[in-house]
Order: C-alpha cells, then structure tokens, then sequence
C-alpha cells in the first residue's frame, strides 16, 4: 500500500521505452521528429510508452538493434510487454504524438524528413496487430512533451508555443 | 557501436583540436561581427548517450534556439549552434539594432529569425572552413536551419544518421565563454556530430589510421 503512496512520473528517454500502472504516469520529453506511442489497456490499468526514433529496423547497419528504436520493432516489443504484465490484446488502445518536422530543409535525404514516416510506420504496426488508434497529435513544427496517466486514459501534450492540452 | 570501441585516445586528442580550431575560428567571427572579444572553452569530446546528449543542451524539454546544419562532401555530420534563449535575444538584439526586441514574444519578425540563422551559418561556416583547410578535405555546409524549440526535439535530427548504426554519439562540444557577452545566463555550444563514416575519413585525411 506504501506504493500508492509514492506516486511518480516514469521518465522515457529517446529510443527507450517502459510500462506503468496505477497511480504512476509516464512521461517522454522533447519529442521532434520522433514519435511518442502510448498503448495501455483502460480496464487492467496498464500502460506502456515508447519513444521511437526511426520508422523500420532494416535501416539498422549493425547487428545488435536497440527493439525500442524502431517503429516496427518497438510497436511488437511493447504490446509483447504489456501482455505479459495482464493486458489483454483486444482491449489494447493507442494513442500518439510526435512525427514534427523541426527544421525546413529544401534538400537533404529522406531523413530530414523522417517524421511523417515515423508515424505512418507506427500506424501501420497498430493496423497489422489491430490496435485502435484513439487520439492522436502528429506532425506540425512543434516539439512535444507528452505525459499519460491511467486515471483518466489522458494524454497530456505540452509544446513551446501552442500551449497544452489532453487527447 | 564499434567505430566508437575503436576509438583511441590519441584519436580522441585529434577529435579535440579539431573542436580547437573550428571554434576558434567561429570564435573569431562573432568578435568581429559583434566588435567585442569572445573566447572559447577547450572543447571536450565525448561519448554519450542520446539521453546524455540531451542533457548536455540543459535536457530534452528545455527550450533553446538551435540552428542545425548538415555537413557534406568527403565527410559527413551534424552541427548544431545551441544558445539559450537570453543569449539568442542579446544576438539578435546586436545583429537587428532593435533594442526592444523580446525572446519571450512570438512569432518573430523575419528579420529576427534570419538575422540568427544568418549569424548561424556564419559561425559553423568558419568552424567548417578551418576543419577543411586542417584536413585537407572538402566539406560543405548545407543551408542552415534555426529552430526555437525543445533541445531534444532540435538534436534528435542530428542523430538520426548515427541511430542506425549506434546507441551513443561521439560529440565534440565547444563553450562560448560566458563572462564577455553580457546576458545572464550566457551558454553556447557548438555540437559537432560525426556520421560513422567520418571518423575513417578524417583520420586517413590526417595520417592516422584507426590500427594505430
């Protein structure tokens, strides 16, 4: 009982990823580019969070990859995880945030433009494991800090110039 | 992460004095530009973590005004200007002549915005220069881009490259030295942020091999 009484924000770094229950929230910070995608399942009271860096592991050029990183594999590892504490599959729900676009390149590869992909990447994921996306903040000019709580399945956006709000 | 296990400390020594003297250069163009005397730091190199990266520009949510440029040519990389946002307004301040100007009120007229990604392009432009006389290589600047936001979302960009291959950066970091330019809370870095590829070619360009 102790616990409850010790409510604390779980920070999520770049490319990084972890799962909260109640009363804890979870939070990432300075999300450009990257996307941030919560997946939790209301009823159980289990959440998870993962700060996801690029859109597919085959860009990965070395042989060890950090699961966390990628769109694809970040999507699988993080359902795998929340399933394994007691969340069930069909009441899985996401929401997200991110996929910016920082800065106004006129050239530059496809990775200046790594935003909008990110997210369709992340979105394709939900789509193949059937997982509704139900809120969503993507793209813009804005970096984002989100923070989600389980009481009320809210998802807080902070950014510099728009203000905040809950999704 | 190999190419970072590889690196030695001679190596690390030469990754330095690269840091030396590209800021000293950029040093000396904001002297002239501001008619005032600017030092640097000597610039640490260091790998980090993305996280670690992050806190380095004072954390992923701090806001801070970032102008961010990729480098091209024989070598490729990243290059941030970071300034905290009462430097950025004494900057532009100085560059515009409008005293009134304020950070804290957007969206910024265009001569604000243009003045400090000039100022941007300018600095890393003279850092990039003595690196490319210092080697012997070609490297070119792409047009920079300024950015007014969170540190983490701005310095992500520059290690998207680096994220394919690896989980840490090497980061050679240089300080605008605080007492001469009169802001509070003056911080300024200049990140430089190596592609993978870089180091092979900078060391051979140099004589140095990675076996040494």
């Amino acid at each position: 009982m102790t616990d409850l009484l010790h409510v604390k924000v779980v920070k999520v770094g770049i490319a990084d990823m972890n799962i909260i229950k109640p009363p804890h929230s979870i939070r990432t910070s300075g999300l450009g580019s990257c996307v941030g995608l919560v997946i939790y399942d209301e009823k159980k009271g289990i959440a998870g969070l993962a700060h996801v860096m690029l859109p597919d592991s085959s860009l990965a050029k070395s042989g060890q990859i950090n699961v966390a990183k990628f769109a694809d594999t970040a999507v699988k590892e993080l359902v795998h995880l929340l399933v394994k504490e007691g969340a069930r599959m069909p009441f899985l729900k996401a929401k997200l945030a991110g996929g910016a676009q920082m800065f106004q390149f006129a050239s530059g590869g496809d990775l200046m433009r790594i935003g909008p992909r990110n997210v369709d990447a992340v979105k394709k994921e939900l789509l193949d494991l059937r997982i509704q996306v139900v809120a969503e903040d993507v793209g813009g000019n804005s970096g984002r800090t989100i923070e989600f709580k389980l009481n009320d399945c809210l998802l807080n956006i902070r950014t510099v110039n728009k203000g905040t709000k809950s999704i | 992460m190999s190419f970072i296990e590889k690196i030695n400390p001679l190596q690390l020594d030469i990754l330095k004095e690269i840091g030396n003297i590209g800021a000293g250069n950029a040093a000396t163009a904001l002297s002239a530009i501001l008619n005032r005397k600017i030092d640097m730091n000597v610039p640490n190199v260091r790998i980090v973590s993305f996280d670690e990266m992050m806190e380095m520009a004072g954390g992923a949510d701090h806001v801070v005004a970032s102008v961010f440029l990729r480098i091209e040519g024989d070598a490729s990389g990243s290059m941030f200007l970071i300034l905290t946002l009462p430097v950025a307004q004494y900057l532009i301040r100085q560059m515009t002549g409008e005293e009134t100007f304020s950070i804290d009120s957007t969206p910024y007229t265009e001569l604000a915005f243009s003045s400090l990604q000039e100022l941007g392009n300018i600095l890393s432009g003279s850092y990039l220069s003595s690196l490319a006389d210092f080697t012997g290589l070609n490297l070119y600047p792409s047009v920079p881009s300024l950015s007014i936001d969170m540190a983490g979302a701005a310095i992500s960009y520059g290690l998207l490259e680096l994220s394919q291959v690896s989980d840490a950066a090497i980061v050679i970091d240089t300080v605008l030295e605080k007492d001469q330019l009169h802001a509070e809370s003056f911080d300024g870095h200049f990140f430089l942020l190596p592609d993978p590829e870089f180091f092979d070619i900078i060391f051979a360009a140099l004589g140095v091999t990675l076996n040494d």
